[in-house]
């Protein structure tokens, strides 16, 4: 019953999201970009790969897995390319979901206009 | 003296002013939807590894993303990711969704300013800083693992 420790583990990771969120006013920008952080602290460290093992989507889905993916990236293209990897290990690790992020609000821009809020 | 009175007074008017969310519900609710939304990607990431078993790890949850990413981007567009933000706060923001409710909801907003300084520049307003912060730490531990 893997899917209870995805669901504990997610959803503790997206608490602390909102606890900044009320406690310290910080906008989402920062929670996005603090978490991105943490996220490429716990790959530098080799936290983040005994943690994935049992919390799966837990700590993938949330965008520590994005920075994780980030530092994974680079530390193998450090290995494998030297100096350029350090360089392009990131980006090309991530490119997917950026890409991803990117093409689909393209896409739904053009279809969608804004409704008034 | 007189300014800096003025300045407490307008302190304490700011504080009574901003909108008290009670705390233990809205953890709650961020605490939920955020799990709920880890389980969604978690179906679909043993979807996808059903269908296709010979699919490697890495790519499997690549698709995940890319998956859950559009859901995300689609969900903005007809208004639902919103009124979810609303409710779940940080739940819906953490999640890789909220990254890409934050590119789709401005490229959106601002589409009638035109496409290239509308849609291409606004689109990054959020998701830029993350990406920044991205290559750069990304970089950073790439050097020190080309030392050590």
């Amino acid at each position: 019953m893997y899917y209870l420790w995805v669901f504990l583990i997610g959803g503790f990771i997206c608490m602390l999201g909102e606890m900044l969120l009320i406690y310290t006013n910080i906008t989402s920008a920062r929670i996005l970009v603090t978490f991105v952080l943490i996220g490429v602290i716990l790959q530098a460290f080799n936290i983040f790969a005994p943690i994935s093992e049992f919390a799966k989507a837990g700590i993938n889905v949330p965008i520590i897995g994005f920075g994780a993916s980030l530092a994974k990236g680079a530390i193998n293209a450090v290995q494998s390319k030297g100096l350029l990897g350090a360089f392009t290990g990131g980006l090309e690790a991530t490119a997917g979901g950026i890409a991803a992020a990117v093409i689909f609000a393209f896409l739904f821009a053009l279809i969608f206009r804004s409704r008034t809020k | 003296m007189d300014e800096i009175k003025r300045n407490q007074a307008y302190n304490r008017y700011v504080k009574a002013k901003i909108p008290k969310t009670h705390a233990w519900p809205s953890l709650f609710n961020s605490f939920w939807v955020g799990g709920v939304i880890c389980c969604l990607g978690q179906g679909i990431n043993d979807l996808i590894l059903l269908w296709f078993p010979n699919m490697a790890e890495q790519n499997a949850w690549a698709y995940t993303l890319i998956v859950l990413i559009f859901l995300a981007s689609f969900l903005t567009g007809i208004g639902i990711y919103d009124k979810i933000g609303k409710f779940a706060g940080g739940g819906s923001i953490v999640p890789i969704t909220g990254f890409s409710n934050s590119i789709t909801s401005p490229a959106i907003e601002f589409k009638h300013e035109g496409i290239i300084y509308g849609i291409f520049v606004k689109m990054f307003s959020i998701a830029g800083p993350v990406i920044v912060t991205g290559v750069i730490s990304s970089f950073i531990v790439g050097i020190i693992y080309l030392f050590i």
